[in-house]
């Protein structure tokens, strides 16, 4: 603990308690020194970067180490809500935060400046930190850390190098600055210097139009619902007077006769925002194309920044939402949290089946388990949904990160599961342990895997708090993520290595994540030289022509590659044993299973309570209840490892090129043929008639329907634009104006003699003209 | 405080004139002198407006200073020379002389054809007279006399140094806002009237606006809806609002660069101030009845500019659009007659100015370079100038509200403010419609990102088209350092830099912290809000 001791804890709540507003300031300080001095670094601004990252890592966890001992001393205490009124009596003033029902409870510690005041509108700036935001501070600043460490060696050389620190710095510095707001001013600050960091960095090689209409895409689809953001912030001002997030708690948990329709619509315009940011149902378009993004921001996009940031609004404006949409009220069974979360976690399942795409499997699956957060925070389990933002993110961005690491010593910076990867666990050992461990957690396998106590925390809220269909949802859910992980993992891991893994180039290699590939070719052409160096031992003779930059130059199919498959170098494989083993550990915070219960402990402030708002407590732990979902993660895991196994495997098989027909006779063929898989015929037949077809179909809705929407959304505005600029404003409404015009001039014509260029005349014509217009106005109105 | 540099605002507004007195005793060809006088005297004008700056007392900002009151200037008609600064005015009169002094940086080699750098360095400084005694004026006529004093300089500026369709572009400016300003003046002196008619003691009639505000309640309902209309078509064709607002696109696609400037930073906020100013408090309750529909006038430009700006194929006509959907915003804020919707109209005034000013400077460079402003010829330019196309992305995001950048605080509290109306608005019972048009201006938030991401990723991504890609440099050499570039195609140089960065610094600094300008401009609006509380 830090050296003050108990009794500084007592006179303040902390040295880092109260100045967690650094957190945040360090990287956005960094952000313009790279952006400034970078260039002239020797690491390019990068030392910049991951210097600030450390200082806020640093900060972050001093931050949490003192709330931790905040809550723990609460625990015995129960005083604390006095000193935490006076902790701030210094420049700052003190915001009281939250209700004083649930035990224990931790107040808030809040650190505030004005910022300015407009009217009656006083807006502060500083900090707000309890439980919910040390959790997010430290997830943010660590895995920051982590990515930029990585990214030193994944984008080496890239075009630009200084820029791309630049923005993922920035990009930190937004997420940090949104999660530790003490009102929404701020928020929406953070919210929106994300949104313009995710253009910058999707769109990082924006000189290939595919990346920069992706920048686009992001940027706009999450605007749309940013329009929630400003209106539910003005409806909250309105209802509530304030724009501080512990007073709009405070007042929401306890509202009783205020104007519950608009409270209600609060909530709704605010989840709208929550939809666009956290790639819910039907706004998740955005998700998959921001993979046109290097690896690394599509690691930390995904896993604690950006998509969460949805996630979190509802999370700390809890009270708000929990009362606006009257959830856990008595005899509620559905609400539209709950439901766009459900939609999600399933849809976006499905569609993460019929990816080739590395990375869009698991954007997709990153989709699905926003859908579980969402879907948590609709039922009541505020814990479940918190936590599983925590475990996420490390799991989640390990795949990513693996995935970098696959492309970029793999597969020849392909993302192409079925053309460029396969029997990679043998070369790339590291990777592989951290892919399989992260893997099992995501599917939430017990024990292995931290996603299973956070997962099953929320179904099983969901099944206690009487939301049976997403109790549904969930256990369905589960057992999908399994099963396409599953898919993922034999595809990438197993089976006969193909084409970039095992190191031959394909002449036609025109998959969807060209334009990525491309990027990061050109990149690569120039670090060749020391990555030459680095892959030595595996260089072929023939790295003659710096072939592998394929989209310049065209190669023969065939071609060997200069180097075979290999680990990455320690500035990837740190960060992925690292962001590994905490998959596995970073669970057991919270393992309801084994009666741990401190991650609860420690952030059960920040749920809120007051006379409103009643959150039901996480229902206690059972093997019998978790069975089900896990019963169904296994049979997905079972069932798509022997499907993959068929359908992938062998190369020479009838069943090759299946993926593109969907044929059940040949299905049937299949299984009557191959034994091994007799048993499970009937299940296999019933799951493709039923999943196959259904993820087409949402996989078309999604590109049709959806994104078609979008698109034509797009294309509408565009052409009402031009038919009411061509018709409407140059034709009419500019029409009547050149008439106007014309005649004027006509009539100028006739006054050619009056008006004859003298300034005088033409001002007492005009004067006395006016006077006379404005009797006659006085005459008629008198 | 009350007489105390009396001297100060007259000295602000006229010092131009004394440099355009010398200026026309030097000889036409000499032209670097005759430039170099009026970069002087603008920065001379500037210096008095940086020590104006320094001796406002921030505390009083509700109070008019440094006033000149009730001087008889023309004394059969009542009009007096009166003029004071307060928080409303002083943002405003500041930036005119900001705005000033860096289009003469930028015009310094940047005289637009056909030349004549005197006449046009001339006509500059009339304008700094006429913006800056707008803002000072308090008295009716003396305002209009300054509010038409711009017209001219400016109309000559698209006229002689415009584009192909000067001509008509300047006669539809002059026309328009001619007829704005006769519907205007017979407004104000049917005010003037009316206030005398009704008052105890018509002798004491006079234009300037304490009597005006003094006597607001003279006014009867329907006369005062009739002249707040007179008022309105005047100020709205000047702001433009829609459907008063075809004269802008011409005018701004026509205009030099240095006129596209200052009518953007300046010209446009003489319609808005003009209803901060006087219509509103001169006639509160007329301004009851006709707040909604400035509201919903005010929604329709915002989204009617920006789908106009979607059907652009012109760069500076897009922006010129998207001119009237910032100024909806500005005028949403107004229709609220609430503080904050007005201190976030005030606001947006400045940073509208600040960053379309901006991005008309930086359409006028493109067009220097390419020879054209046609977005489908134009890609690439990160490349060939990474430093105009950073410059370039980052004023599309202060253009689009970032929050951080001045834009911001101009949009995001009108829509708060829109949410929640005015206490008199809503015992109208106008509350939903308002409702109703907060959520049609944040869609076009939306739209706003749209067209201008949609702008930049197609003329700053992207590789250079083939006709402009000469030079021998581009990609390879980009990839390095990003600092090379053709000789042909230029990056910004160092008078662009000069006229630029002070706008670049202050649209960051206000976007940091607003409350610069908020606590300046906010005891003044109070003042004039305190009209329209709930009951009264």
């Amino acid at each position: 603990m830090f050296a003050e001791g108990t009794e500084a804890v007592h006179e303040s709540a902390g040295w880092f308690l109260e100045h967690a507003w650094l957190i945040p300031v360090i990287p956005a300080v960094a952000f313009f020194l790279i952006i400034f001095f970078g260039k002239r670094m020797p690491r390019g601004g990068s030392e910049f970067g991951i210097a600030s990252m450390l200082g806020a890592l640093v900060l972050a966890a001093g931050t949490a180490f003192q709330w931790i001992d905040r809550v723990n001393s609460a625990g015995h205490g129960g005083e604390e809500g006095e000193h935490a009124l006076g902790l701030v009596s210094g420049m700052g003033r003190a915001v009281a935060a939250a209700s004083e029902e649930a035990p224990p409870h931790v107040d808030a510690v809040s650190k505030v400046w004005s910022w300015f005041s407009v009217g009656n509108l006083d807006v502060s700036i500083g900090s707000y930190i309890d439980g919910l935001a040390v959790t997010l501070l430290l997830l943010v600043a660590f895995i920051s850390t982590l990515v930029q460490i990585y990214s030193t060696e994944y984008v080496r050389g890239d075009r630009r190098y200084t820029h791309f620190f630049a923005s993922l710095t920035l990009f930190s510095a937004g997420m940090l600055t949104m999660v530790l707001a003490p009102n929404m001013v701020q928020f929406i600050l953070g919210w929106e210097i994300m949104g313009l960091c995710s253009f910058m960095l999707i769109g990082h090689w924006w000189e290939e139009l595919p990346n920069a209409k992706a920048a686009l895409k992001a940027f706009f689809t999450v605007r749309v619902g940013d329009m929630g953001l400003l209106v539910g912030t003005g409806a909250l001002l309105m209802l509530f007077g304030t724009l501080e997030i512990g007073e709009i708690n405070n007042l929401a948990a306890n509202f009783e006769n205020g104007d519950k329709g608009m409270l209600m619509f609060a909530a709704i315009a605010l989840f709208i925002a929550c939809i666009g940011k956290s790639g819910q149902f039907p706004l998740h378009t955005w998700l998959p194309d921001a993979m046109a993004g290097p690896t690394p921001v599509s690691s930390l996009l995904h896993s604690s920044t950006m998509v969460v940031a949805g996630v979190f609004l509802v999370a700390r404006l809890y009270p708000v939402f929990h009362v606006g949409l009257d959830i856990n009220m008595l005899g509620q069974d559905v609400n539209l949290i709950a439901v766009i979360g459900g939609i999600t976690v399933l849809i976006a399942a499905g569609l993460a089946f019929v990816q080739d795409d590395i990375k869009k499997v698991l954007a997709y699956s990153t989709v699905s388990q926003l859908g579980y957060m969402m879907m948590g925070l609709g039922v009541g389990a505020w814990t479940g949904a918190v936590f599983h933002i925590f475990t996420h993110a490390f799991f989640k961005c390990a795949l990513f990160l693996c995935a970098g690491s696959i492309a970029h010593t793999g597969s020849h910076h392909s993302f192409d599961m079925k053309k460029d990867m396969g029997g990679l666990w043998r070369k790339m050992p590291v990777t592989f342990v951290v892919w399989i461990v992260s893997t099992a957690a995501l599917m939430g396998i017990p024990f292995i895997g931290s996603g299973f106590f956070s997962k099953d925390e929320i179904i099983d809220s969901a099944k206690y708090n009487d939301y049976k269909i997403f109790w549904i949802v969930g256990i369905i859910g589960a057992g999908l993520t399994a099963a396409y992980m599953t898919r993922a993992t034999y595809l990438t891991f197993f089976g006969k290595a193909r084409g970039g893994a095992a190191h031959f180039v394909h002449g036609d290699a025109h998959h969807d994540d060209e334009a990525h590939d491309e990027g990061h070719a050109v990149a690569f052409a120039q670090e060749h030289a020391d990555l030459d160096h680095e892959i030595d031992s595996h260089a072929h003779a023939a790295h003659d022509a710096h072939g592998h930059d394929d989209h310049h130059a065209p190669v023969h199919h065939g071609k060997p590659l200069p180097f075979a498959p290999t680990d990455s170098a320690w500035q990837i494989t740190v960060p992925l044993i690292i962001l590994g083993v905490l998959a596995v550990i970073a669970g057991y915070l919270n393992a309801p299973a084994l009666g741990i219960h401190w991650f609860e402990h420690m952030t059960h402030s920040s749920i809120g309570a007051g006379s409103a708002m009643v959150v039901p407590p996480p229902p206690k732990f059972t093997w019998a209840a978790a069975a089900p979902g896990l019963l169904l993660i296994a049979v997905g895991i079972g069932l798509s490892f022997f499907l993959s196994k068929a359908v992938f495997g062998d190369a020479k098989s009838p069943f090759k090129g299946l993926t593109q027909r969907v044929a059940p006779l040949r299905w049937g063929h299949k299984f009557l043929v191959n034994k091994y898989y007799l048993d499970h015929l009937y299940e296999n037949v019933i799951v493709r008639f039923v999943a196959y077809p259904l993820s087409k179909a949402a996989y078309w809705v999604n590109q049709h329907v959806l994104d078609g929407t979008v698109n034509q959304v797009g294309l509408a505005g565009k052409r009402t634009g031009q038919f009411v600029y061509k018709y409407i404003d140059q034709g009419l409404v500019d029409g009547v104006v050149n008439g106007s015009g014309t005649t004027a001039r006509g009539a100028g014509g006739q006054l050619q003699p009056v008006q004859s260029g003298k300034v005088g005349m033409y001002g007492t014509l005009l004067f006395g003209a006016a006077a006379v217009a404005a009797l006659i106005l006085v005459l008629v109105n008198s | 405080m009350d007489h105390a540099q009396n001297w100060l605002l007259s000295l602000g507004t006229f010092l131009p004139l004394a440099g355009v007195l010398v200026m026309l005793f030097i000889p036409k060809k000499n032209e670097e002198e005759a430039k170099l006088v009026g970069l002087v005297t603008a920065v001379a004008t500037l210096a008095v407006g940086i020590y104006t700056l320094t001796q406002f007392d921030y505390d009083a900002a509700g109070v008019l200073q440094f006033a000149v009151k009730d001087q008889m200037w023309i004394e059969p008609i009542g009009a007096t020379y009166t003029i004071g600064l307060d928080g409303i005015s002083l943002p405003l009169y500041f930036l005119s002389m900001v705005i000033t002094v860096l289009v003469m940086i930028y015009s310094w080699n940047h005289i637009p054809s056909p030349g004549n750098a005197k006449a046009f360095f001339i006509l500059m400084l009339v304008l700094q007279t006429g913006m800056a005694g707008t803002f000072i004026a308090q008295d009716l006529i003396l305002f209009f006399v300054f509010f038409e004093v711009v017209l001219l300089p400016m109309y000559f500026m698209i006229g002689v140094w415009g584009g192909e369709n000067r001509q008509y572009a300047s006669l539809k400016f002059f026309l328009y806002t001619m007829f704005g300003s006769a519907l205007m003046l017979v407004a104000f002196i049917a005010l003037y009237i009316v206030t005398k008619n009704n008052s105890a003691d018509p002798a004491a009639a006079n234009f300037s606006f304490q009597w005006f505000m003094e006597n607001s309640d003279l006014v009867s309902k329907n006369t005062g809806l009739w002249i707040f209309g007179g008022m309105f078509v005047g100020f709205a064709v000047k702001v433009p609002m829609f459907p008063f607002h075809t004269w802008l696109p011409d005018a701004h696609t026509q205009a030099p660069t240095q006129g596209s400037v200052i009518l953007a930073a300046i010209l446009l906020k003489l319609g808005t101030y003009g209803f901060v100013r006087i219509a509103i408090p001169f006639l509160p309750e007329a301004a009851k009845t006709w707040a909604p529909i400035i509201g919903v006038l005010a929604v329709v430009g915002i989204i009617y500019g920006a789908l106009g700006c979607l059907a652009q194929t012109d760069m500076k006509r897009l922006i010129a659009f998207s001119s009237v959907a910032h100024m909806g915003f500005v005028m949403l804020g107004i229709s609220t007659l609430t503080p904050l919707g007005i201190n976030a109209a005030m606001f947006g005034m400045v940073a509208h100015g600040l960053i379309t000013g901006m991005l008309f400077f930086l359409a006028g460079s493109v067009k220097e370079r390419y020879h054209t402003l046609e977005i489908k010829r134009l890609s690439g330019i990160l490349i060939q100038m990474p430093r105009l196309g950073w410059i370039l992305g980052f004023c599309a995001m202060a253009s689009l509200g970032l929050p951080g950048l001045a834009g911001f605080w101009g949009e995001f509290p009108a829509i708060l403010a829109a949410w929640n109306p005015a206490g008199a608005l809503v015992d109208n019972g106008h509350e939903t419609l308002y409702q109703v048009l907060t959520v049609i201006s944040a869609l076009g938030t939306v739209l706003a990102a749209a067209y201008l991401l949609w702008l930049y990723q197609r003329t700053a991504f992207g590789t250079p088209a083939a006709e402009f890609a000469g030079g021998g440099h581009g990609h390879g050499h980009d990839d390095h350092g990003g600092d090379d570039h053709g000789s042909d195609i230029h990056d910004v140089n160092s008078f662009e830099w000069a006229a630029w960065t002070p706008l670049l610094i202050a649209i960051v600094l206000f976007g940091v912290v607003p409350s610069l300008m908020f606590d300046v401009m906010d005891p003044a609006v109070q003042l004039i809000t305190d009209h329209f509380v709930a009951g009264k």
